[in-house]
């Protein structure tokens, strides 16, 4: 069976640690092209099922493949997936430079490929430097040369914006995004949403294990909450009547009293408010719809499966 | 096995600092004290309560010329073995290397290799460098020579052993995957162990000694079977060698199947 290289599918990926259920017959395609951004709460599951999508970790059920095969099945595995796990993932003692020779000298890459990543990352004044000694934000920027060392059509990052300043964010987003256009499969996990919001094209959400969305990010924004509309009107008093008696819901916004102008409402959508405006001859001089934030609606999906606790929607 | 993983193996363990320094510590105690032992014995060769070394020179010249520094420099091999796997793991360095290799018995046998070679020429050349510079300073009292009976083949049991206890170690260390741990088993059942069961009385227990993994192995380095042994040299180097191999075979076994 021939199938793109890039393609990874997860099916019914169950982990078990103890008797604690880690990952949950979960079930996925991430597709080439585009990056797909694998969301959830701390806790969710994601690097677990990064694990064992590369093999370091065995599933109690299910299977995980790329292009077709599972990870250990894979002739040059740095080749065909470049994977950014956990940032300390090497020997602090060794230099950066070896760090990749060695890795390099696995896969029949040539040496020279090592100089070639660091550059692209920006580390080659200290590649003859120990790592112990990098800083957070230079272990991660180790850690995508060693992804990017076999040039890879598909590549697996677990929260590689951790310990990063504004900058190597912003340089992160942008690698992300440059190789997706390539057609490369980027499958990045984040847990945080605005992250997300900016970089993902495609959202898989997990929460405890479970999948919860599999969808674009606009897709998942838009129906994950209830949508509300933002209403201005002169005569607000007479229209809040109207939509009441239509079926929907006005709250006050928060911090303006009863007689602002300004009506939330949730329950009728915006064309119909206008029309019940139109229809009583009042004057609306607002009539705007509003997305939640990605923000907003991951929290209102993963409410009830947030492991440790609830954290604020803050 | 291919020749990529023994040269990505060979770039592990030449670039951290741990594998220079324990292979130095080793070289230098172990001709370092047994250069610091044959003089202490040439000089005072003519006093009286030096006697039973004159015998021991005579009946066993190998385990006099290797017991004290190589007894000593092995732990520096023991330490070295644990921590060539057991590194990968309290780093965390084993997820790149697995990432990288995902059959994991290949990447553990050319481990393995790198290892053993590397044990066996600096075992080699300390071992025959302990030889012939003790062997030097003593020359003036007693004259021992590689042709005399078992003497070779001791020299030879001597780097055999230290490259087989590399591997014994080395198995520990991915059976427990915790450094600390790892090297107190080891160093545990090279200096503590023998001498607890040693003082068990009765032939049960002396049997159980004289099959103690490195009870049994270091018989191949004594150029004669003394009384007390209960295997010939190269039985004892074949028990030894059987408990690197079974320990090998677990240490493999569930590096296979544990989540690293």
């Amino acid at each position: 069976m021939a199938q793109a290289p890039g393609l990874i599918e997860a099916r019914d990926l169950t982990k078990r640690f103890g008797d604690k259920v880690a990952v949950d017959h979960l079930s996925f395609d991430v597709e080439p092209g585009r990056v797909t951004g694998f969301l959830g709460p701390n806790g969710a599951g994601k690097s677990t099922t990064m694990r064992l999508i590369t093999g370091l970790d065995r599933p109690d059920g299910g299977s995980a493949t790329i292009g077709g095969l599972a990870y250990n099945q894979l002739s040059k595995p740095l080749t065909r997936v470049g994977a950014l796990l956990e940032a300390r993932s090497l020997h602090p003692g060794r230099s950066a430079r070896n760090h990749l020779l060695f890795l390099a000298q696995t896969q029949g890459v040539a040496a020279s490929r090592a100089d070639e990543v660091l550059d692209l990352v920006g580390l080659r004044e200290v590649a003859n430097k120990r790592a112990g000694g990098f800083s957070l934000g230079m272990t991660q920027r180790l850690g995508i040369a060693a992804a990017m060392l076999g040039d890879p059509p598909v590549l697996m990052l677990d929260e590689p914006v951790n310990g990063l300043d504004p900058e190597g964010i912003r340089w992160v987003r942008t690698f992300m995004r440059q190789l997706a256009s390539e057609g490369r499969t980027i499958f990045v996990s984040s847990h945080l949403m605005s992250e997300m919001a900016v970089t993902a094209d495609h959202l898989v959400v997990i929460g405890r294990g479970s999948l919860i969305a599999n969808c674009s990010t606009e897709e998942f924004i838009e129906r994950s909450s209830e949508r509300s509309v933002l209403v201005r009107s002169p005569d607000a008093a007479r229209l809040r009547e109207l939509i009441t008696a239509d079926g929907g819901t006005v709250q006050a916004e928060s911090g303006s009293d009863q007689n602002s102008n300004d009506l939330i409402v949730t329950g009728l959508p915006a064309p119909r408010i206008g029309k019940l405006a139109a229809s009583a001859s009042l004057v609306l001089h607002e009539l705007t719809p509003r997305l939640p934030s990605l923000e907003e609606a991951f929290m209102e999906m993963t409410a009830d499966s947030v492991e440790y606790g609830r954290s604020s929607a803050g | 096995m291919t020749p990529g993983l023994l040269a990505a193996e060979w770039t592990k363990i030449r670039s951290v600092r741990s594998t220079v320094w324990s292979l130095l510590a080793f070289v230098v105690v172990a001709i370092g004290f047994s250069a610091l032992i044959a003089l202490v014995i040439a000089n005072t060769w003519n006093n009286p309560g030096n006697h039973p070394n004159h015998v021991r020179l005579l009946t066993d010249p190998t385990a006099v010329i290797f017991g004290a520094g190589l007894g000593l420099g092995q732990l520096a091999i023991a330490v070295l073995g644990v921590i060539v796997i057991s590194s990968e793991y309290s780093t965390g360095a084993i997820r790149a290397s697995l990432l990288a290799v995902p059959r994991r018995i290949p990447m553990l046998l050319a481990k393995m290799i790198v290892f053993a070679l590397l044990d066996l020429v600096v075992s080699a050349i300390t071992v025959f460098a302990v030889f012939f510079i003790t062997t030097a300073i003593l020359r003036s009292h007693v004259s021992i020579t590689l042709s005399e009976p078992g003497v070779t083949r001791a020299c030879i049991g001597g780097i055999l052993y230290l490259t087989v206890l590399g591997l014994f170690a080395l198995a520990v260390g991915g059976l427990i995957r915790h450094t600390a741990g790892a090297i107190a088993t080891v160093i545990g059942l090279i200096l503590v162990v023998p001498p607890l069961i040693s003082l068990i009385p009765g032939t049960i227990a002396n049997h159980i000694h004289g099959y103690l993994p490195t009870v049994a192995g270091q018989l191949v380095a004594q150029s004669s079977q003394q009384p007390a042994d209960v295997l010939s040299p190269w039985q004892g180097f074949g028990v030894f060698l059987l408990w690197t191999v079974v320990l090998l075979a677990a240490c493999g076994w569930l590096l296979a199947r544990r989540d690293a």
